[in-house]
C-alpha cells in the first residue's frame, strides 16, 4: 500500500438547514481498493460522492486527491485531475447514439477541442468502440440511447465515466434498476473493465451479495456519519451497522 | 479554441474517408453555387434580389441554429444583424471604404466585437430567460437607433452601390454581382457551417443540449462551448446584415426590432438543426410568402406563416431538414 | 414641481393599463407556465371589440354613459370567445412541452391573431370617442388631466384588488395558487387542473381584453398595437418576476415612470429605457424583483 493515498477526506461536514448530510467524515481511499459506501436512503453517502466529486462544497473539512487540496475545485476541474463518476439515474445524451455518447465522452475529457475535425474520424472512432467493446456495447453502437432498456443505459453511463482512464471512480448505485439476474454478469463486466489498472474504486451499493462478492471495504454511513469501516464481513457484522443499514436478520 | 488542420505525412484509410467527406461537402458547395449563378444568370430581376435577401437572412437563422444545437433559442438576433448593417452602411457613408466584401466582413467583426462583451454571460442563461435577455438587448439597440438623429433616427438613412475588388458594379449587372457575392458567401459560411457542426467541438454543442450536467462532469465546459456558438452567431448575423443592407440600399432601426428577430426564428424552427441547406430553402420560402404577399394576399400571409408553424412543431419537431436528414445524423 | 406631478401622473395613468395587461400575463405564465407571445393580440383585440361595442350601443341610441359598460361586454365576450377556443384548440396539444416551444407556439397565434384582426376589422383606424369625455376634466393647479385617466388608475386598483381578493381569500383561489406552486401536486391531491388551466387562461385573456378595451378610447385602435404591447408587458414580468402579482405592480409602476420620465425630462432615453431596466434586472435579478420562478442558470 502505498504511503500517500489516493484518496483523503478528512473532517467533511455538510448541512443542509437543521438537516446534517455529514458530519465529521474521515475516509481515505488508495489505489487498487475497492471500497463499497453502504448506508440506509438518507445516510449521507450520495452527499459524500457529492462532495468528493465537487457538486457540493463542505461546510467545514478538507479532500484531497493525490495529496492535492481539492475542496473547492468545480466538478470539471476535478474530473481533470482524474476523478469520474456514475450515476444512479444514468445521465447521458437521449437523443444521440451509444457511439456518440462516448465520443462526447471522450471530447469532453480532451483538453484542445478542433472545430475543424470530424468527431467521428477514424482515429476516434477505433478508440470508442474500443470503450465499447470492454464493456459489451459494441453491438448497440448505432442505436438511440433513448431507445435502450435500463441496464444498458447503466453500463453506457458507467462506460462514458471510465473513458477518462480516471485514477479514481466513485459509482453511484451501479446495479439499481438492473434486474436480478444482470446484476452480477453487470459487475463482471465492470470489474473486468477496470482490469488490473491501480484504480480506486468507491461504489455506493445497497445489495449486501454485491458488497461481499466485488468490495475489498467497507465504509457504512448513517445519519450523515461514517459508523463501519474497514474488511467487509467485520463490518457488516458489526452490531451498530446491523441495526442502522442491513438490519438484524442478516 | 483550437483549430487542428488535419496534417499527416502518410494518409490512412481514416484520413482518406475523412477526405473524401470533406471534398465532397467542397464540391457540393461549388457545385450548389455554380447551378445558383447560372440559373441567376437567365432567372428574372426580382428573383435574384429576392434569393439575395433569402440568403443574406439564412445566414442570421443559420446563427441562430447554431445556438439551436446547444438547447437555447435567441429571441434577439435582430441586435447583431442590425450592427452589421449600420457598420457596413456607416462605413461606406463615412469612411469611403466601398468594397462588397470588406463591407461585408467588417459587419460580421463589428457584430462580434458588440456581442462579445454579452457572451460569457449569456452563455450561461437557457430557456425564457435567455430568450428574454437576447430579446431585451435587441429593443435596447432598436431604441439607442431610433433616438440617434447622427443615423438618422427612426428614418435611417441611405446606402449607394459597393464595389467589388476595386471594381464599381455597372447598372445592369449590379443586382447579379451582388447576388454572387452574397450567395458565394452564404455558400461558404454553410459548408463551414457544416464541417463545425460535424466537428468535435460541434459534437460537444449536441451534448450542451441533451445533458449539459453530464459535459460537465466528463471533464466538458457547457458555457465555453455556448460562448463560442453566440460569437459565431453573432459573426453570421453581421455578415447576413451587411448583405442585407448593400442588396437594400437603406437601413432603419427596424432591423433590430423583435419582429425582425421573430422572422429569422421562424425561418430557424422550420429548418431545424440537422440540415443546414435546410436553413436557406426555408429562408426563401419565407421570401416567396412574403413577397408575393403583398400583391396576393396582403391580410393573411402572417395567418399562413403561423399556421404552417404550428403544424412543423406539431408535426415535424425536428424542422423539415428531418425529412431528409437520418435521424442520427446530427 | 409641475414637471413632476405631470411625470406622476402620466407615469401613473401608463403603468395603470400595463398593470392590467401585465397580471394577465404573468397569471397565464404562472398557472400555465406559457409565456404568451400572443397576449398583446388579445389586447388588441379587446380593443378592436370595444370600438364594436361602442358603436353598436351608440347606434342603440343608449346613454354615452353606458358606453362603459360596452368596454366591460367587450372584454368580457372576448375572453368567452377566444379563451376556450385557445386553450382547447391549441394549447392543450403542447402542455407539458419546454417552455420555449410554447412561446414558440404562441408566436404562431401572434401572427395568427395579427391577420385574423386584419381580416375582421380592416386596416383603417378605429377611434371609440365616447368614452373618453365622460368624467370630465381635473384641474390640478395649471394642469388639467382627463377624468378618464384618473377612472383608468381607479379600474387598475380594483383589478388588483380583485386578483388578490380572489387568489388569496377565495376557495378556488387557493386551488389555483395550489397549481402555481406544482401542478403535479395539485393533480395528485384530486384538484381538477385542466379546469385551472381554463380558468386561469380565462382570466389572462380577459385581464388583456380589458386592458386594450379601456385603453382604446385613449388611442387610435389600429394594427399592430399588439405588437409594442407586448414588448412591454415582458418587460414589466421580468422587472416584477415571473407569476408574481406584486412584481406586476411594482414592474407596471417601475416602467410606466421610467417611461414617463424619459419622456419628459430625458427624451432620448425614452425608447429604451424600459428595456435597459429589464436588460439589467435579467442580468442581475433575473428572477425578477419578487421571484416565484428559478431563472435556468448554470
Amino acid at each position: 500500500m502505498s504511503a500517500e493515498l489516493l484518496l483523503q477526506a478528512s473532517g467533511l461536514g455538510k448541512r443542509f438547514g437543521a438537516v446534517v448530510a455529514a458530519a465529521d467524515i474521515n475516509v481515505g481511499v488508495a489505489a487498487g481498493e475497492r471500497v463499497s459506501l453502504i448506508g440506509s436512503n438518507g445516510a449521507g453517502k450520495t452527499t459524500f460522492v457529492n462532495m468528493i466529486t465537487g457538486y457540493l462544497k463542505p461546510d467545514e473539512g478538507e479532500i484531497r486527491f493525490d495529496g492535492r487540496d481539492v475542496t473547492a475545485l468545480s466538478p470539471r476541474d476535478i474530473t481533470h485531475l482524474g476523478v469520474a463518476r456514475s450515476f444512479q439515474i444514468p445521465q447521458l445524451c437521449a437523443e444521440l447514439t451509444v457511439l456518440d455518447n462516448v465520443l462526447v465522452a471522450m471530447a469532453c475529457h480532451a483538453r484542445r477541442l478542433s472545430a475543424w475535425q470530424p468527431a467521428r474520424r477514424a482515429d476516434a472512432l477505433a478508440r470508442a468502440d474500443a470503450v465499447l467493446e470492454r464493456f459489451g456495447l459494441g453491438s448497440q453502437r448505432a442505436r438511440r440511447v433513448a431507445e435502450l432498456p435500463g441496464g444498458v443505459r447503466k453500463l453506457l453511463d458507467i462506460a462514458m465515466a471510465m473513458t477518462g482512464t480516471p485514477r479514481l471512480l466513485l459509482l453511484d448505485e451501479p446495479t439499481s434498476g438492473v434486474s436480478a439476474e444482470e446484476k452480477f454478469p453487470m459487475m463482471e463486466t465492470i470489474m473486468t473493465a477496470l482490469g488490473q489498472a491501480p484504480i480506486g474504486v468507491l461504489f455506493v451499493e445497497h445489495d449486501m451479495d454485491i458488497v461481499m462478492r466485488y468490495a475489498t471495504r467497507v465504509v457504512a454511513f448513517a445519519g450523515g456519519r461514517v459508523i463501519g469501516d474497514g474488511d467487509p464481513a467485520a463490518v457488516l457484522g458489526a452490531d451498530e451497522v446491523r441495526h442502522h443499514v442491513t438490519g438484524h436478520l442478516q | 479554441m483550437a483549430v487542428v488542420v488535419n496534417v499527416s505525412p502518410a494518409p490512412d484509410a481514416g484520413t482518406r474517408a475523412k477526405d473524401a467527406g470533406r471534398s465532397r461537402l467542397l464540391l457540393g458547395g461549388l457545385g450548389a453555387f455554380a447551378l445558383l449563378a447560372v440559373a441567376g444568370w437567365f432567372g428574372p430581376r426580382w428573383l435574384t434580389f429576392l434569393v439575395t435577401m433569402a440568403a443574406a437572412n439564412g445566414l442570421v437563422s443559420l446563427g441562430i441554429v447554431c445556438l439551436m444545437r446547444g438547447g437555447v433559442v435567441p429571441f434577439g438576433q435582430g441586435m447583431v444583424f442590425a450592427v452589421g448593417g449600420y457598420a457596413a452602411a456607416l462605413i461606406y457613408n463615412k469612411l469611403g471604404f466601398t468594397d462588397a466584401l470588406g463591407l461585408a466582413l467588417a459587419g460580421g467583426a463589428l457584430a462580434v466585437a458588440v456581442a462579445a462583451p454579452f457572451a460569457p454571460l449569456l452563455a450561461r442563461y437557457r430557456g425564457i430567460f435567455f430568450a428574454m435577455l437576447t430579446l431585451a438587448l435587441s429593443m435596447v439597440t432598436y431604441g439607442l437607433l431610433m433616438k440617434m438623429d447622427a443615423l438618422g433616427g427612426s428614418d435611417g438613412f441611405n446606402m449607394s452601390r459597393p464595389t467589388l475588388l476595386g471594381q464599381a458594379l455597372p447598372d445592369a449587372h449590379a443586382g447579379y454581382v451582388l447576388y454572387l457575392v452574397t450567395l458565394g458567401i452564404a455558400t461558404l459560411m454553410a459548408v463551414l457551417a457544416r464541417i463545425y457542426f460535424d466537428s468535435t467541438r460541434g459534437l460537444i454543442t449536441l451534448a450542451v443540449r441533451e445533458n449539459e450536467l453530464r459535459v460537465e462532469y466528463l471533464g466538458g465546459s457547457a458555457r465555453r462551448a455556448m460562448m463560442l456558438n453566440f460569437l459565431i452567431a453573432a459573426f453570421c448575423g453581421g455578415l447576413g446584415g451587411a448583405l442585407a443592407v448593400m442588396s437594400l440600399g437603406h437601413i432603419d432601426p427596424n432591423f433590430s426590432f423583435w419582429t425582425t428577430s421573430g422572422e429569422f426564428v421562424f425561418v430557424a424552427i422550420l429548418a431545424g438543426w440537422q440540415s443546414v441547406a435546410a436553413v436557406f430553402l426555408s429562408s426563401v420560402a419565407l421570401e416567396v410568402v412574403r413577397s408575393f404577399s403583398s400583391a396576393y394576399f396582403p391580410n393573411s400571409w402572417q395567418l399562413a406563416l403561423g399556421l404552417f408553424l404550428l403544424f412543423v412543431i406539431r408535426f415535424l419537431p425536428r424542422g423539415i431538414g428531418s425529412l431528409w436528414m437520418k435521424r442520427d445524423r446530427t | 414641481m409641475n414637471t413632476i406631478v405631470t411625470i406622476l401622473v402620466d407615469g401613473l395613468t401608463y403603468a395603470s393599463w400595463l398593470f392590467i395587461v401585465a397580471l394577465g400575463l404573468t397569471l397565464v405564465f404562472g398557472v400555465l407556465k406559457i409565456l404568451n407571445i400572443a397576449h398583446g393580440s388579445f389586447y388588441a383585440v379587446g380593443a378592436y371589440a370595444a370600438a364594436s361595442f361602442t358603436a353598436w350601443g351608440a347606434s342603440l341610441k343608449w346613454a354615452p354613459a353606458l358606453s362603459l359598460v360596452m368596454l366591460l361586454l367587450a372584454a368580457v365576450a372576448v375572453a368567452l370567445v377566444l379563451a376556450p377556443l385557445t386553450e382547447r384548440g391549441l394549447l392543450r396539444y403542447f402542455y407539458g412541452r419546454d417552455e420555449v416551444l410554447l412561446v414558440l407556439v404562441t408566436y404562431a397565434l401572434f401572427l395568427i391573431m395579427e391577420d385574423l384582426t386584419k381580416l375582421i376589422w380592416g386596416p383603417l383606424p378605429y377611434y371609440v370617442s365616447e368614452p373618453y369625455g365622460l368624467f370630465g376634466n381635473v384641474e390640478m393647479g395649471v394642469q388639467s388631466w382627463v377624468g378618464y385617466d384618473f377612472a383608468l388608475v381607479a379600474l387598475a386598483l380594483l383589478v388588483g384588488v380583485v386578483v388578490w381578493w380572489g387568489l388569496n381569500r377565495t376557495r378556488q383561489g387557493k386551488i389555483v395558487l395550489a397549481v402555481i406552486h406544482s401542478a403535479e401536486v395539485a393533480s395528485s391531491m384530486g384538484v381538477n387542473v385542466s379546469r385551472v388551466y381554463m380558468l386561469a387562461f380565462s382570466v389572462g385573456i380577459f385581464l388583456a381584453a380589458l386592458g386594450g378595451a379601456f385603453t382604446a378610447p385613449m388611442i387610435s385602435v389600429q394594427p399592430g398595437l399588439s405588437v409594442g404591447v407586448i414588448i412591454v408587458s415582458f418587460a414589466v414580468v421580468i422587472i416584477g418576476g415571473l407569476g408574481s402579482i406584486e412584481g406586476a405592480a411594482i414592474g407596471a409602476l417601475i416602467v410606466g415612470l421610467a417611461r414617463s420620465f424619459a419622456v419628459h425630462v430625458v427624451p432620448v432615453a425614452e425608447l429604451f429605457s424600459i428595456y435597459v431596466v429589464m436588460a439589467v434586472v435579467l442580468m442581475f435579478r433575473p428572477e425578477g424583483l419578487f421571484q416565484r420562478t428559478q431563472a435556468r442558470k448554470i
